[in-house]
């Protein structure tokens, strides 16, 4: 294979196939990583990307096909495998211990150990390292104290301590602030210029423009094309990635507005750690509206929709739903006054993983008249009603008794949403609807807000994603440290200004800015 | 060569059935060490238990006598576990329950319509139990008192308190200071259905039916279900888990208290040493070994009793202790606890060749199969 002239590829896979019950994810899959390059791997949710990296580091074992590291055959049957031919993953969940120091957790699970790890030198080691690539993180801090950006600067350590040439990450911008993203470009190309190499999953566009030298895209489980960035334009990926052109444009009938429905006053609440997180809020959302909350994530958003949804007390001020002031009520009385949540994590809280699609999408119908009787369940009713649902919401599953947790990323999201809309009573608090999904699953939770919203109800909208905010909501609203700072239409807010607000300017300076 | 451990992609099916057989034919192993050790046959021994628990009418009717308190023990300690509730209080609630079954009995049968005093013993020995176990289960949900530790000291308080009461003030008079309660009138005896099993039986199989259904038909037990899978997922639909725990508890307590009073009303027809020889312990066996299904419990206690059966019958028969079918009961935990491991990894050993290289990737995937 090295005769010919061309560099012989550090890892190679090749015809990797790998069957789940009921679905392909990856079909004859192929790809080729050089030394000193970032190779982006591109796809929808679902399109089989993770599925892949997990086969490449032990975690799955593929059906069929070869991996071949510096162009010998590799059996990979565990991480540790993996970390022995110098492949190393940063998943989408930190894989840390919170409670251990930074240094603890590097030497975690590393073989040929002493029974009492001289820490010190660990720490000394690290401090090399992280000077060499840039990665600040003190070495003696526990994981706990440290912001997400850092947890990750620490997966990336561990790997780099441990020898690591080819470094996996796994959607490694989702959790990232913009600066955060520049440093881990910034880091990235200082690892490459010593000749590792970086697999980069991911589903956005831009991303594989800023970070990647190739990019191999994928689809329903299968590779489209493998292309050289440079060559390449967003447009093209995206076609490549969901097989026909997207909108990036939403089409939107105007807002009209009616009663309020939810009608927040004053309102305080503490965070997890008893500190203050809502000072103040006032906010009204009408019957069809789409009200967006931006703000950076720790503003206070998560607790703001955890007060609507009774999930947290307040301590101060006023909820009114529907004209009713529904302050210390219980989740289920929320829910009873006809609040639905799309909660921000999806499968620790919104499901059950290891119960059924049908019995996930009864999660809050099986009270009602129309799924049981007196105590007793119909199941033939929650059958037709899982069957129902799975239909008009396109929930792809090999059928409604298949465990919610094989499904993709999207098809949860659609389940989530499909229960939360149909016993919805005229509010819905949506907290991140679209985080993590593909294109094509976004358009489709994008477009069933709106058609809530027309429907007539009154939509709370928390995201991260200014784009969304400004695409979906009729108005948005910026948060900072647990005030609302302003409310601004969405049609012809200015994102600069939005931003401004976001880090805490002050409404006036808008016409200063501009 | 050599063995790696991998993740499983779904939950093994056949391992949920195979890892409780195969751990109950490894304690047996175990036990046959241990009898060589002893110097008896292992084989003439096991064939001895088997026929003492299972050989004949007698040997039946014994060990299903054996099996009730365990079956209804053993389906109310799998009903807290649903719950993640970790009920180790089995044997106070039962001993409870049949303190309550001996006072109805001694001291209020006779005042009582004869046709009430049945129903009104199995209605005190369940409350008792419920009560038992509801102190635990309102420390739990509203103080978050860890369980295990609460309902395994309780147990302390309710074996002692039945030993004090039939040593001291129930003690009867003319029981030529015998250690027991009087006997108890024929009214508040528990019907046999033959020999000496008594309704009980009846009860245990009717108690399971309720739970299935429970569990699996009704809006209750679909909460339960959701509680022990994802508790965060519970609480975001509007599960009020602590009241939940709380009522599942009474459940589980309500059916530990039955099993005392069965114990006094069906088997001794008074209460005396023997109530609380720990039945309600082998229930953890039997809810861990059952993985929570009700129709397993039945069948798992109904194995366990026979070995307890069998175990009395050796000492009968061939000199050996008896505490050797708590010997084999326990080394049935080991196998079970750590085989629950292969329900989600399975094992793989892969060979490599003699330079150490790797085999080729295509002969490790035909392994895989």
């Amino acid at each position: 294979m090295s005769e010919t002239g061309t560099p012989e590829p550090i890892l190679r896979m090749t015809g990797i196939t790998k069957r789940f019950p009921g679905v392909l994810a990856n079909d004859r899959i192929s790809l080729e990583v050089y030394e000193g390059e970032v190779l982006a791997l591109l796809g929808e949710n679902g399109a089989g990307k993770s599925t892949l990296m997990n086969v490449l580091c032990g975690l799955y074992r593929p059906d069929e096909g070869a991996i071949y590291v510096n162009g010998r055959p590799a059996e990979i049957h565990s991480p540790r495998d993996a970390y022995e031919l110098g492949i190393g993953m940063v998943h989408q969940n930190f894989m840390l211990v919170e409670t251990m120091t930074v240094a603890e957790n590097v030497v975690l699970g590393l073989q040929g150990l002493a029974f009492r790890p001289d820490l010190a030198e660990v720490a000394r080691r690290l401090q090399d390292i992280s000077a060499h690539y840039g990665l600040e993180v003190d070495s003696d801090a526990y994981v706990w104290q440290l912001s997400v950006g850092e947890q990750q600067r620490v997966e990336i350590l561990k790997l780099l301590y441990r020898g690591a040439e080819i470094l996996i990450l796994d959607e490694p911008t989702a959790v990232l602030t913009p600066q955060e993203v520049e440093d881990l470009v910034r880091i990235l190309r200082r690892l490459i210029s010593e000749g590792k190499a970086a697999i980069f999953i991911t589903h956005k566009m831009n991303e594989v423009m800023m970070f990647s030298d190739r990019v191999t895209v994928l689809r329903q489980g299968q590779v489209t094309a493998t292309l050289s960035t440079s060559e390449t334009t967003p447009q093209e990926l995206a076609r490549l990635m969901v097989g026909r052109e997207v909108l990036f444009r939403l089409e939107k009938e105007p807002c009209q507005p009616g009663v309020p429905v939810l009608e927040v006053e004053e309102l305080e609440a503490l965070n997890d750690k008893n500190l203050p997180a809502l000072r103040g809020v006032s906010l009204t959302v009408r019957a069809g509206e789409i009200v967006g909350i931006a703000g950076v994530a720790g503003n206070g958003q998560r607790e703001l929709a955890e007060v609507i949804t009774g999930l947290r007390a307040a301590t101060a001020g006023d909820v009114r739903v529907n004209q009713t002031c529904v302050i210390g009520c219980s989740p289920h009385e929320m829910i009873t006054a006809g609040v639905g949540h799309i909660p921000e994590d999806r499968v620790g809280v919104g499901l059950v993983g290891s119960m059924s699609v049908s019995d996930n999408l009864a999660l809050k119908g099986y009270r009602g008249p129309e799924l049981s009787r007196g105590p007793v369940l119909v199941p033939s009713a929650i059958q037709s009603f899982a069957r129902r649902l799975i239909d008009a919401f396109d929930i792809a599953t090999p059928g409604p008794e298949t465990q919610v947790k094989f499904l993709s990323g999207g098809n949860l999201q659609k389940t989530i949403l499909a229960r939360e809309l149909t016993a919805c009573g005229g509010l819905l608090v949506a907290v991140h609807p679209t985080r993590g999904l593909d294109v094509g699953a976004t358009e489709a939770v994008r477009k069933l807000l709106l058609a809530q919203r027309d429907q007539g109800t009154a939509v709370l909208l928390i995201s991260e994603d200014l784009d969304e905010l400004l695409a979906v909501s009729d108005r948005v609203a910026v948060m900072f440290e647990g005030r609302v700072v302003d409310v601004v239409p969405a049609t012809g807010a200015d994102v600069a200004a939005l931003g401004l607000m976001m880090a805490g300017g002050q409404p006036q300076a808008e016409g200063v800015v501009e | 060569m050599r063995v790696v451990i991998e993740k499983r992609q779904a939950v093994s099916q056949s391992a949920r059935i195979l890892v409780p057989l195969i751990s109950f034919v490894l304690s047996l192993v175990f036990g046959a060490f241990l009898l060589f050790l002893s110097g008896v046959d292992p084989l003439v021994t096991y064939a001895a238990m088997a026929k003492g628990a299972l050989g004949g009418r007698y040997a039946l009717s014994e060990t299903l006598v054996k099996a009730i308190p365990l079956m209804l023990t053993g389906l109310g300690v799998s009903i807290a576990f649903r719950m993640l509730f970790w009920n180790i209080g089995a044997e106070g609630q039962l001993a409870m329950g049949g303190v309550a079954a001996t006072g109805v009995a001694l001291f209020l049968a006779e005042r009582m319509p004869s046709w009430s005093v049945l129903p009104a013993i199995i209605l005190a020995g369940m409350l008792a139990g419920a009560v038992w176990g509801a102190i635990p289960a309102l420390l739990r949900a509203y103080l978050k008192v860890n369980e295990t530790i609460t309902t395994l000291m309780m147990n302390y308080i309710a074996v002692l308190w039945v030993s004090h009461l039939y040593h001291i003030p129930w003690r009867d008079p003319q029981g030529y200071g015998f250690p027991g309660t009087a006997q108890f009138p024929t009214v508040a005896w528990l019907p046999r259905l033959f020999d000496r099993v008594h309704l009980g039986l009846v009860l245990a199989v009717v108690a399971a039916a309720v739970l299935w259904f429970v569990l699996q038909r009704t809006k209750w037990g679909f909460e339960i279900r959701i509680t022990g899978e994802n508790p965060r997922a519970a609480r975001y639909i509007g599960i009020d888990i602590a009241r939940n725990i709380v009522m599942v508890v009474l459940l589980s307590g309500a059916l530990c208290g039955l099993a005392g009073a069965c114990e006094v009303s069906g088997v001794m027809h008074r209460m005396q040493q023997g109530l609380t020889v720990g039945y309600g312990y082998t229930a953890i066996i039997v809810a861990w070994m059952s993985q929570l299904n009700p129709w397993g419990a039945l069948l798992v206690a109904f194995l366990l009793a026979a070995l307890l059966v069998g175990g009395d019958q050796i000492q009968l028969a061939m000199g050996l202790p008896a505490a050797m079918a708590f010997v084999l009961q326990g080394a049935l935990l080991f196998p079970m606890l750590g085989g629950a491991l292969f329900a989600e990894y399975r094992l793989r050993i892969i060979r490599t060749d003699s330079g150490g290289a790797a085999t080729a990737p295509g002969i490790g995937m035909e392994e895989a199969r």
